[in-house]
């Protein structure tokens, strides 16, 4: 010790040469570090933006479909029906017994001869359908209305399709013309790829996430609640905390073979349906609430508690009315990443039956239904080309699905975030 | 916190009727009383065998080295101990001739009757006017919205807030300077009109004119409540209250006026402590 203080110390150089290089070594890696972030950050921004432009560029014209003009001559086709009987609750069953899909085939053989109807998608005729129905007065004159073509042509006339079809397309071109595709988003499920839509797969998505947030939201933000403010740490919460965690590592598949044995198999709930679907995703988005859940209450600070408690307000009210208003935000960021998992989830669905050719909108819990990822994993399988770009569209529709939920979880948490 | 305690106290607790407890009349029987008090955590002993009696008319001072139990001890009379599950607190501590650890004591009406402010000055992340009136809500001592403003009114006077807060009630109890965010905490006990405040340091994060504000809030208080304050300042001590405890190493050395203890200490210890010799 001694020796340390009588140990004469030098004057500090600070313009010394040896400082200087310190010194420019000090900025060089401060440098290096900014380089190294920013690539990370242009890295991850290009795959995002790579991402979005080829889904986009693709799926766009998911969103489009090819139309050729059709002249139907209604009076001369019908013999002259009035418009009034295609007014209220009957309109359809009368347009079915006037055999409106026999009138489009005809006039279509009129127009464009025999071969015409392998031009026209097979669903055209539900156009028309819609078209009387909106404005019945139609049916009492010479319409000229654009049709979706088949699938093949339209393919090949946005892009490059078969031999056959391109010829096809050059036969009638100059009187092709594009129209937006309000099938895509009203439809659901089908065979023919110019009459599939996602509107029963986005229902079955929205009703499968509603299940699985009013399951696994309250019970995580309870469970997570209750680990932290009132059970005792022992042995037992330990286990249960090193439970939760690895709980929530398990493969998804795993959560879908346990739907199936629990949900199905032992408690005999419907097949296919949102429930089963809910309930599953919602086992498997609990753990990640009760883990963000326990990390908000945990990050609340105990001089809040302390001070709640020092005026006489009970445990219940300390967690009710200081500790889970302060965690509100941090939980919400938790069931976000959650909800947006589940959302995206395919593997455990199909396991649990949900991968069914469903062509009709659910309407219920317990109707069988798919789910937008189930449905974009369907038609990537499909053999037809037509349904290349409505895969790319259906992604869209899932991307702009998620994109809203977080919106709306973000102006929910700054709502509750509270300013100190 | 234990899970019974949560059910046992989640109704609120109308306290109206110690509102009219006559101060002038209670200078003979001691509010609180301590007798033969052991505190530990663990295994480790934190109180040992300390008996204290608390005045009403008086402000007591709890002075002494760091570690040496002044938190610990004051958190055992309004039963904040409860919250550390390794805390275990034997001996009898009464108010007003009720046990506050038999079973028949409700600890949340306890710890509205005894009102604590803390070291760091704690408000709550909420307007200067829900902090105020947060207590007498869940306590259920407004029937109205007019006695609420009159409850939070007469409680930021008292705390001598008032005139530098009164056009902005609204505003975050955190926004205001560490002073003022004491003495908010000070009237917010204060709201809850308890019979006893316990202030465990309650300036040492405040200057010499927050600290000078705080004190002149306490001999204002004085009478009216019962208080119990720690400090680590002797002049403080010596300002604010009229009697002194002095603990060291989990004991009560000596007990008595503040005046004997700061001029005519009977033990050597205190003396040491009191003339800077020690720690
Ligand atoms: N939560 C706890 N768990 C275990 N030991 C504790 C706990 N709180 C306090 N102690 C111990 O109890 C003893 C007394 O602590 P206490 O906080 O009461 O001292 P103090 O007199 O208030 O000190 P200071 O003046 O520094 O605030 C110390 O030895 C401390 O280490
Ligand atoms: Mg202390």
């Amino acid at each position: 010790m001694n020796s340390l203080t009588e140990m004469k110390r030098r004057p500090t150089d600070w313009q010394g040469a040896a400082m200087q290089k310190r010194i420019a070594r000090r900025y060089a890696a401060e440098r290096r570090f900014k380089a190294i972030g920013m690539g990370a950050i242009i890295l991850s921004a290009g795959f995002l933006a790579f991402l979005l432009i080829v889904m986009v560029g693709n799926g766009f014209r998911g969103f489009t479909q090819t139309e050729l003009p059709l002249e139907i001559d209604f009076p001369a086709a019908t013999g002259g029906v009035s418009s009034s009987q295609f007014e209220g609750p009957d309109a359809n069953s009368n347009l079915q017994s006037m055999g409106l899909r026999e009138i489009v085939d005809s006039s279509i053989d009129l127009q464009y001869g025999e071969a015409g109807n392998d031009l026209f998608s097979p669903g055209g005729w539900t156009t028309v359908n819609a078209m009387i129905l909106a404005d019945p007065k139609i049916v009492e004159q010479k319409a000229t209305i654009y049709l979706p073509v088949v699938s093949e042509i339209d393919v090949a006339y946005k892009d490059v399709g078969n031999p056959e079809a391109e010829k096809r397309v050059s036969e009638f071109s100059g009187q092709f013309s594009t129209g937006f595709n309000w099938n895509f988003l009203s439809n659901s499920d089908a065979t023919d790829p110019m009459q599939v839509g996602i509107w029963g797969a986005f229902k079955g998505s929205l009703i499968t996430m509603i299940v699985t947030l009013l399951l696994a939201f309250p019970v995580g933000v309870f469970a997570a609640l209750y680990l932290e403010e009132y059970a005792p740490k022992n042995r037992l919460t330990d286990l249960i905390e090193v439970s939760i965690n690895n709980l929530a590592a398990v493969p998804s598949i795993i959560f879908g073979l346990l739907g199936l044995a629990v949900f199905l198999n032992f408690f005999g709930m419907p097949r296919s349906g949102a429930l089963v679907g809910g309930l599953t995703l919602a086992l498997m988005t609990m753990p990640v609430i009760v883990i963000s859940g326990r990390n908000a209450v945990k990050a609340v600070p105990p001089s809040i508690r302390e001070a709640a408690l020092g005026i006489g307000a009970s445990p219940l009210q300390v967690v009710f009315h200081h500790v889970l208003p302060l965690a509100l935000p941090g939980i919400l960021t938790g069931t976000i990443i959650g909800m947006a998992r589940a959302l995206g989830e395919t593997a455990p669905l199909l396991m649990i039956g949900m991968r069914a050719f469903i062509a009709t909108p659910p309407s219920g819990i317990t109707d069988p239904a798919t789910v937008l990822p189930v449905q974009i994993f369907l038609w990537s399988d499909e053999v037809d080309r037509g349904f290349v770009e409505k895969t790319s569209a259906a992604i869209i529709v899932l991307l702009l699905f998620l994109l809203t939920m977080n919106a709306l979880a973000i102006y929910l948490r700054n709502r509750f975030e509270t300013r100190w | 916190m234990k899970y019974e305690e949560m059910q046992e106290s989640s109704e609120s607790v109308n306290m109206t009727d110690s509102t009219t407890t006559d101060t002038t009349g209670e200078t003979s029987a001691p509010k609180m009383t301590a007798s033969h008090v052991d505190v530990f955590y663990g295994d480790k002993q934190a109180i040992k065998d300390v008996s204290i009696d608390v005045n009403m008319d008086s402000v007591t001072a709890f002075i002494g080295p760091s570690g040496c139990g002044k938190s610990t001890f004051l958190r055992c009379m309004n039963r904040m101990n409860d919250t550390i599950p390794i805390a275990r607190v034997t001996g009898d501590i009464m108010l007003e001739g009720e046990d506050i650890y038999a079973a028949s004591m409700d600890v949340v009406q306890l710890r509205a009757r005894v009102g604590m402010v803390f070291q760091k000055p704690n408000p709550f992340p909420k307007s200067i006017y829900d902090n105020i009136a947060y207590g007498p809500r869940i306590h259920g001592l407004a029937t109205g919205k007019d006695e609420l403003d009159h409850i939070v009114e007469s409680s930021l006077q008292r705390a001598g807030l008032w005139g530098e807060v009164k056009d902005r009630l609204q505003d975050s109890g955190t926004a205001l300077s560490g002073g003022q965010q004491q003495r908010l905490c000070i009237a917010r006990a204060i709201a809850v009109d308890p019979e006893v405040i316990l202030m465990d340091e309650p300036c040492s994060a405040l200057d010499p004119i927050a600290t000078a504000k705080i004190e002149e809030l306490i001999h204002e208080l004085r009478g009216r409540y019962a208080i119990v304050i720690v400090t680590h300042n002797m002049q403080q001590a010596a300002r604010v209250s009229q009697k002194t405890a002095f603990f060291h190493l989990g004991t009560l050395v000596e007990y008595g006026e503040t005046t004997d203890i700061f001029t005519n200490p009977r033990e050597e210890k205190t003396r040491d402590y009191i003339t800077g010799r020690y720690g």
